[in-house]
Order: C-alpha cells, then sequence, then structure tokens
C-alpha cells in the first residue's frame, strides 16, 4: 500500500507523514487490556459477600444499560426494584456486579423507606463486553436479582 | 479497556481506502447537513439534553463563575465591560472563527477569549485546553445554544477558509486518508462498531466520553489526525484555526449545540 | 472545592415523590489505568455519597472505581415537610464536600 500518492495540494506535501511511527505504537501498547489484568476478587465472591448464604430469586429488579455502548467509560445505568417502600417492606440495599472489570463491584446502594421508590441511575465504567447483575436485599431479608448484557467495543479512530 | 473485535484498525481504513466506493468526496450539501447527535445512543442523547445530568454543564458552571471573576483587582472581570453573557454573548459563538484586526487573521473563539485576557484584562493568556481556558469557552459557546452556525460574510476569511478546505480533502500520513474520504464520502457508513459522523463543529466544547472530560475542537482535530496516523497540527497553529474556519462554513446552518456529549 | 450540580424541585405537596440529580466534577482515577510513563496513576475515586434530610440519612451510596467519571447520582424521597438537604461526597485523599439545598413542601 503506497503512502506515496499524497502529492501537493495547496501547499500540503508528504513532509506531513508520522514522525512517531513508533511513539503511536508505543502508545497503544500502554493502553491497557484491563480484561487481561488478574480481578481482586471473583464476582461469585463478592456476591456471597454481598447476600451472605441467602438464596439470590430472579424477580422484582429491572435493570437499563444500553445493549451496545457508545463509550465504556460511561454507560449510563439504571436499577428498581418492584416495592411499596414503606416501613414494613422495603429495599434495604441494592449491590451491583460486573464480571470482567478489575473488581467485581460496580456500586451498592443503601435505601430508606422515605424514598417513595427503589429507583437510581448512575454512570458505570464497563472495561469490556459483560453482564452486569443488581442484587436487591428487601426488609424481609430475601434477595431477588435481575441481569443486563452490554456490548463494548473500541472507537474507530484510536488516538493512541 | 475494551477488546478489539473484528477486522484491527488499520486493516478496516485499508479496506476502506481499497473498495470500489466511489471518491465521492463532494462537500455535504446544506440541506443533508446533520449532527452527530442524531448516531448516538438514546441514552447518550438524553445525557446532553439535561443540563442537570450533562457533564460539560460543570465546566458551563464553572465558566460561569469565572466570567464574574476580575483577573486582578484593578483591572475589570468579563462581565465588567460585557454584563450579563445571556444577553451580550448570544450569538457569538455561532460567528467564530472570525477576522481579528489585530493580528490580520482569523481567530477562534478560545483565541479570542485569550486575546480578550491580554488586551483588556492584562492577564496572561489561559493555556490551551486548561481547564479554566475550556470552562470559559463553553460558557461562551452555549449561549448561543441553538442559534445555527454563521460564519461570517467577510471576504478576509476566505483564504483561510480554502486552506481548510484543501487540508480537509488532502491526502495525509500513513494510511493517505483525507478527512473528506470518511466525512464527505463515507458519513453513515460504519468503521468497526461505529457509524461515521459528517464531523461537524456543532458542539464544541464538548465532553467527550473517551476523555472523561470536556476538549475544545483543536483537540479533537489532533485526535483524528493521529487516529488517521497523519502528523497533528499544533494547537493555535495557522493550519488549526484555518480548518475551523473550513469546518464552520461546511456546518452552516446547523444549530449550536454546546456543550455537546460524545462518545 | 469540586464542582457540583444539584436538581431538585423548590416546592413539592406533601405526598409527592421527588426526584433529586446530584453530579460531581472527578476524575474518578481508577488506580488501574497507566500514565503516559507507564506507571500505574493512583487510585483517586470518590468512595461514598450519603444524602440526609435534617437530621436522618436518607440515601447512601457506596463508590468503586467502576464509578464512571464525574459520578452522577439520581435518587427519589418522598415529601413529608419542609426543611433542608445536605449531600456529602467522600473519598481517597480525605476528599469531603458538603452542598446544602432546601425544599419548602406546602
Amino acid at each position: 500500500m503506497s503512502t506515496g500518492e499524497t502529492g501537493r495540494a495547496g501547499g500540503i506535501d508528504r513532509r506531513r507523514v508520522i514522525a512517531g511511527a513508533a511513539g503511536t505504537a508505543l502508545a497503544v501498547a500502554l493502553r491497557p487490556a484491563a480484561a487481561a489484568q488478574p480481578r481482586s476478587e471473583t464476582t461469585e465472591s463478592a456476591i456471597r459477600r454481598f447476600a451472605g448464604d441467602n438464596p439470590i430469586r430472579p424477580g422484582r429488579v429491572s435493570l437499563d444499560l444500553p445493549p451496545l455502548v457508545d463509550n465504556g467509560n460511561t454507560v449510563p445505568l439504571s436499577v428498581s426494584v418492584e416495592s411499596p417502600m414503606t416501613r414494613e417492606d422495603h429495599v434495604r440495599r441494592i449491590g451491583v456486579f460486573n464480571e470482567k472489570n478489575p473488581q467485581p463491584n460496580v456500586v451498592t446502594l443503601h435505601l430508606r423507606p422515605g424514598a417513595g421508590r427503589a429507583q437510581v441511575a448512575t454512570r458505570i465504567r464497563l472495561a469490556d463486553t459483560q453482564r452486569i447483575t443488581a442484587i436487591a436485599e428487601m426488609s424481609d431479608g430475601t434477595y431477588w436479582s435481575a441481569s443486563a448484557d452490554a456490548i463494548v467495543t473500541l472507537a474507530a479512530c484510536l488516538e493512541g | 479497556m475494551p477488546r478489539r473485535r473484528g477486522l484491527s484498525r488499520p486493516v478496516a481504513l485499508v479496506a476502506l481506502l481499497l473498495t470500489a466506493a466511489p471518491l465521492r468526496a463532494e462537500p455535504i450539501a446544506p440541506t443533508d447537513r446533520r449532527s452527530s447527535f442524531d448516531q448516538m445512543g438514546a441514552e447518550i442523547q438524553a445525557m446532553q439534553r439535561d443540563d442537570d445530568a450533562n457533564p460539560g454543564m460543570l465546566a458551563v458552571a464553572d465558566g460561569a463563575d469565572l466570567w464574574t471573576r476580575p483577573p486582578s483587582p484593578d483591572r475589570p472581570a468579563c462581565a465588567g465591560c460585557h454584563g450579563e453573557a445571556e444577553a451580550s454573548m448570544r450569538g457569538v459563538a455561532a460567528r467564530y472563527p472570525a477576522w481579528d484586526a489585530r493580528t490580520a487573521r482569523p481567530i477562534d473563539l478560545q483565541g479570542r477569549i485569550n486575546a480578550c485576557r491580554r488586551t483588556h484584562q492584562g492577564a496572561d493568556p489561559f493555556a490551551h485546553e486548561s481547564p479554566d481556558l475550556l470552562a470559559l469557552t463553553a460558557f461562551v459557546a452555549t449561549q448561543s445554544r441553538g442559534q445555527p452556525i454563521a460564519p461570517p460574510d467577510d471576504a478576509r476569511l476566505a483564504p483561510a477558509r480554502a486552506e481548510g478546505r484543501a487540508l480537509f480533502e488532502a491526502r495525509m500520513g500513513q494510511l493517505g486518508l483525507s478527512c473528506a474520504i470518511c466525512h464527505d464520502g463515507n458519513w453513515g457508513r460504519r468503521l468497526g462498531s461505529a457509524t461515521i459522523p459528517q464531523g461537524h463543529p456543532t458542539g464544541y466544547p464538548l465532553y467527550r466520553l473517551e476523555w472523561q472530560g470536556l476538549g475544545s475542537l483543536q483537540r479533537r482535530l489532533r485526535n483524528c489526525l493521529t487516529g488517521m496516523r497523519a502528523e497533528p497540527f499544533a494547537y493555535g497553529a495557522p493550519e488549526t484555526i484555518a480548518l475551523e474556519a473550513y469546518l464552520a462554513t461546511r456546518a452552516a446552518p446547523l444549530p449550536i449545540e454546546a456543550p455537546a456529549v460524545r462518545p | 472545592m469540586a464542582r457540583t450540580l444539584i436538581n431538585l424541585p423548590k416546592t413539592a405537596k406533601s405526598g409527592d415523590v421527588i426526584a433529586i440529580k446530584t453530579l460531581i466534577s472527578h476524575p474518578m482515577e481508577t488506580g488501574f489505568r497507566p500514565g503516559a510513563d507507564g506507571r500505574i496513576l493512583p487510585r483517586n475515586i470518590v468512595t461514598e455519597f450519603v444524602c440526609r434530610f435534617e437530621d436522618e440519612d436518607i440515601f447512601r451510596a457506596e463508590l468503586f472505581p467502576a464509578s464512571a467519571a464525574n459520578p452522577y447520582l439520581t435518587f427519589t424521597w418522598v415529601a413529608t415537610r419542609s426543611g433542608r438537604f445536605s449531600f456529602t461526597w467522600r473519598g481517597d485523599g480525605g476528599f469531603e464536600q458538603t452542598e446544602f439545598a432546601a425544599i419548602t413542601v406546602a
């Protein structure tokens, strides 16, 4: 493939080539694949720390994540739980977990009955295509969960 | 950081070059001009639209503060001469780059802010991409939000605009790509999993998720050139301003949307 | 002092469920990212966010490196009486910042 045909156009000539080709390659090499880094803890272990030995049932929790992520650095996430949020029946905590980031925890939310609704939105980082899981602890000691998958890709034009 | 999928980037770009796609690098007709806002997912669009959720608004709030802060006790703040920015700066960003009579060359908005600092406030110019310069530029730019880009009808800008267009259409760098090949000739198609935008400057300074912060059009142009494997122009270089001048004419009359959010 | 943006209605009727939106400027440096010299940049994140109404905790979040830069958190609260909210962010390096907002409940 020839780079020789840049030619001249309005004063631009072939001098406008990479001086720092080596620098560009080095920058790419330094860009870490976080998915390849050793994890501090498994997702399973983090979930066990959150929920103890209690059974976790799918349901009651809704987790919203864009299926194809514009950029893994900032991914809008919202989680809600079916609950009247009364003193007698409310969500106590919601733990959000990931599979492929260097650490399994994403965020842990602590709610009170006065919230009216169990509904929280935030923004998270996703190191790679993976599944996110949200687990809600209810005031009656039961645990419920939902999961969502997100696809994460690289930007088309890498800045290096 | 995310694992690459499919073809490696340079291979994909080479494939783009070698495909039969005719080089229909005609400038985009005004009625076909679209902001890349349209190509983003709904969630990121919502992030931009909501002033309480748009991370660029943090910088705008900083800029509003800087607007009223004198650089030294005996010199005016921006507000000292310009009053309420909402009134005095309305439409200003839409008319930049403009001609600067003092230096007899085109000047972009952040250049104008720095020139004001030096000439009227006796203060050192802000460094390129400094938080203060970005914040003030974002604050001024957002006062034109919704206004169509309106490049001045000024013949003195013609040489810079022509140079900018030549740069935009020139093949450069290791891959021999030009801006026009992607952004005039292949916008709307995919490069990897990303949709190629038309590449308009309507949202700058903008919050780029890739940067995890606010940045200027100049920074984005440097990133684009590096991504093309070409030598990036220096901040404030004549080539950079020429490109900005051309991009403004290429984008008109799309409305200003600063501070935008982009992947 | 980091820049914050806090949004909630200034007034509400008793029993309304209001939405509270918070945004703070913070790099949320993960502790996994190398700098330009190849060495890992030290972790610098917000680790905790607490919202109180008058003298009572109403919402708390534990944040991790997986939270995006410039953390954004929105949650809800049932308006019962007028008063003052406090919003406190704490994090690495002794980071701590509190902001306030008032609400009038009819």
